[in-house]
């Protein structure tokens, strides 16, 4: 896995007289166990002296390694076994034991443990105030959470489905993603904006939106989906430590993965993709669930003779053009599987992006393979039909590669 | 010439000590040891709960003060019109004279550590919180030396180290903002307040109720103060709102209905509310002023009321006019003392309008700077990644 991880820096001094339950010993504990793997999978133990030394050492080409299958880790054995909704609440909680400026707002986040599990426990362990329970009105507690940024709390603002952040698209497009701008720099806004969204099991239309593609082009937000344990927990703690205001999207039918994660801290690039599986034959982009839904078809193409390259995008905003470039400098062909819809959707954005940077090395048109546009429809067999199923992937590569 | 004082035999004769208002100039009276106790012109309305008293505390030098900051920021709202008319500034400008009792009275009863934050019409509000008059020029004409590099434009005045939260364009946003700066307040247990204003126009928007139930629910030290200049653009407030008492929306919030063109007023209901806060949750404040303006340099201001209206106001409400008749009547400065005052101010903003259009415009690179913030993580720009940069905690 072409991941980096990132050393915890020095434990922060925290400068406000806030009653948290900071675990500072813990903290000191974790920190003298880090690992840090550069791109080729060398690992280097750090001591906490090393501050700015592995700087030349990252990502001077990011090609893949022979990863390991998805449920390894490469950091030391043996980890801890999680599901998805656990790994996001154990980034979550170690952010808000780290700093105190952390806090969390939506609703049912506190009392009831959050709607998908993510914030159990968190409201008796931090107190009311930092684990707030919203009333139902996102444009305000949103709004809310972006002027608490700019005074320089760390919200994390959850969305109970994303689809109802909708509700609060002004405030996410001229207020968080355009303060620091319109400020000239003063006033930054560390948000995390993050929620379900995607296709889930019969949902019904509205509450089944792919929000990626409307906020996509909001500049000064950085977007990033998570798909596994691991990348959901390293993505969740990056988040919470940029500065910029991150809209981390997780998906409905994912948060039951069951995965094995490292005990030691780590922390993911939000700008980096990820090399789920090196290959030579074509270039699969995917992201969320579509994924699982990609290497599904990898299987049969595998038994069929074809060796597919799959990416795992993670970082909608902005594309890593870098590790994608090089896959496609590779293979010559590509093929985006994605959830969002046809028109303007992330792989018409990515399609364009990769055109225009990469022409000269492409063979064949992209594919591009995303939902149809329409709404969902509830029944179940006409749900299934409106995202990408494995059949149409295989169908996909076998055609671009003849 | 120097004059004769009497008060009370306590004032000082004219010195040139150094007064702590915002702008460099001479005050004419340093004495704020006098206690000079005027009446606020119209009594408050309380809504649910017991409004101050009519008799407000103030001294000579306070007097002054406020006939100097507010002929500056007369002044500057009247250049920065003759400006929008030379196409210095474009886009939209949205002038606050008028209603400078409001910014003037708020400070007066408040400290830097609190927190403003307000909508379009923002610039007055930006000087009251120690801007620049050049910041400001610049900001409007788009050069560097503005609040914001040029990149904000009218509506998008900002000071962080006073607690000067903007400048928003889009009406009614700035109010969860708001009450998310008084809820950092109360997580951090500082003790301060946030003022959220907002307009007649915007005490119809939805996101105000939900923002309002939240601070109530949560007892944030947010005070609403809605400037009901009562027009939304070109609509008159009775043609907006069934109820347009705006103090009184707030149901269970207690509101103060106070009149704005009367900066004592002004001081004392802030005074009140940011006493009340800390207490006992949020309050509203409604500020009953005017604008002699149109809604903005686009609006003649005259198509949906009368210029009668208008210079009735002038005569009977004008907030530096009371202020001059106060100064008067208690002898602490003359007529031509007064108009020396008024001609400084413009001497300074036609120096500072002058240094502004020195500043140069911003260049190309500038187009790119501040859209994100480089922090934690590796950052790769483009195909090559010819930028990379690591920056660690």
């Amino acid at each position: 896995m072409a991941t980096i991880f990132q050393r915890i820096g020095a434990a922060t001094s925290l400068s406000y007289s806030i009653d948290t339950k900071t675990s500072r010993r813990s903290l000191s504990e974790r920190k003298a166990s880090f690992v840090v793997v550069r791109s080729d999978a060398t690992k280097i133990n750090t001591g906490l002296n090393r501050i700015g030394g592995r700087v030349d050492h990252l990502i001077t080409n990011a090609v893949a390694t022979k990863a390991d299958t998805l449920a390894a880790s490469t950091a030391s054995k043996p980890g801890h076994e999680v599901l998805l909704f656990e790994a996001l609440k154990e980034g979550l909680e170690e952010e808000m034991e780290r700093d105190a400026r952390v806090c969390v707002m939506g609703e049912d986040v506190g009392h009831y443990g959050g709607s998908y599990k993510v914030t159990k426990g968190l409201a008796p362990k931090f107190g009311d105030l930092r684990v707030l329970d919203t009333p139902i009105a996102e444009n305000s507690f949103t709004g809310m959470g972006i002027g608490a940024a700019m005074t320089g709390l760390r919200p994390v603002i959850e969305g109970m489905n994303m689809g109802f952040l909708l509700l609060a698209f002004n405030q996410i497009s001229n207020n968080c993603g355009m303060l620091h701008y319109t400020s000239g720099g003063q006033f930054k806004i560390p948000v995390v904006i993050r929620g379900p969204g995607g296709v889930g099991r019969q949902l019904g239309a509205e509450h089944s939106q792919r929000l990626e593609s409307y906020f996509q082009s909001i500049p000064g937000i950085q977007m990033v989906a998570c798909s596994t344990p691991y990348n959901a927990k390293g993505l969740m703690k990056a988040a919470i430590r940029s500065d910029n205001p991150v809209i981390l999207f997780e998906h409905v039918l994912l948060y039951n993965l069951k995965e094995t994660i490292p005990d030691e801290e780590y922390v993911l690039n939000l700008e980096e993709a990820e090399m789920v599986r090196p290959g030579q034959h074509v270039t699969i982009l995917t992201y969320s669930r579509m994924r699982y839904h990609v290497m599904q078809a990898a299987k049969t193409l595998v038994n069929k003779g074809y060796d597919p390259e799959v990416i795992d995008i993670r970082s909608l905003k902005p594309f890593d053009l870098h590790t994608i470039g090089n896959s496609v400098k590779k293979t010559h062909r590509v093929l985006i599987v994605e959830e969002c819809m046809r028109t303007g959707g992330i792989g018409a954005s990515l399609t364009a992006a990769i055109n225009e940077n990469f022409q000269d090395y492409l063979d064949a048109p992209i594919v591009c393979l995303s939902s149809q546009d329409v709404p969902t429809p509830y029944a179940g067999t006409l749900e299934e039909w409106t995202v990408v199923q494995p059949p149409q992937i295989v169908a996909a590569v076998e055609q671009l590669c003849q | 010439m120097t004059l004769a004082r009497r008060s009370s035999g306590f004032l000082k004769p004219l010195s040139t000590a150094c007064s702590s208002s915002f702008l460099h100039r001479r005050p004419y009276s340093t004495d704020d040891t006098t206690t000079i106790t005027v009446e606020t012109s119209v009594p408050f309305t309380g809504h649910n709960c017991e409004p101050p008293s009519r008799s407000v505390d103030t001294n000579p030098k306070e007097l002054m003060t406020f006939f100097t900051d507010m002929a500056l920021m007369r002044r500057m709202e009247i250049a920065a019109d003759s400006l929008y008319k030379s196409k210095l500034i474009r886009g939209f400008c949205h002038l606050y004279d008028g209603q400078e009792a409001v910014s003037i009275g708020m400070e007066a009863a408040i400290t830097k550590k609190d927190c403003i934050i307000t909508a379009y019409r923002d610039h007055c509000l930006f000087l009251g919180r120690g801007g620049t008059l050049l910041e400001s020029f610049a900001e409007l004409m788009g050069r560097t030396a503005g609040c914001s590099n040029g990149k904000g434009g009218s509506m998008h005045f900002y000071k962080k180290e006073a607690c000067f939260y903007g400048g928003h364009g889009i009406v009614g946003a700035q109010v969860p903002l708001g009450c998310g700066l008084a809820f950092a307040q109360k997580y951090r247990k500082e003790g301060h307040v946030t003022f959220t204003m907002y307009g007649d126009g915007a005490a119809n928007q939805g996101q105000l109720f939900e923002a309002l139930n939240m601070a109530a629910l949560w007892d944030l030290p947010a005070i609403l103060v809605c400037e009901n200049n009562h027009y939304g653009m070109g609509t008159a407030e009775w043609r907006a709102a069934k109820s347009p008492a705006y103090y009184k929306r707030g149901d269970y919030v207690p509101g103060l209905k106070v009149d704005g063109m009367d900066a004592f007023a002004v001081k004392q209901a802030c005074k009140f509310a940011k006493e009340h806060v800390l207490k006992n949750g949020p309050i509203i404040l409604e500020m009953d002023t005017y604008r002699y303006h149109g809604h903005s340099m686009s609006d003649p201001g005259s198509t949906y009321r009368t210029r009668d209206e208008i210079s009735g106001v002038r005569q009977e409400r004008d907030p530096i006019e009371r202020i001059r008749k106060l100064i008067l009547a208690h002898d602490l400065a003359t007529e031509k003392e007064l108009k020396d005052i008024e001609k400084q101010a413009r001497k300074e903003v036609d120096e500072a309008i002058v240094k502004a259009k020195e500043s140069p415009m911003p260049d190309e690179p500038e187009l790119f700077t501040n859209v994100y913030r480089k922090g934690f993580g590796v950052e790769s720009f483009g195909a090559d990644r010819k930028e990379l940069r690591t920056t660690l905690p």
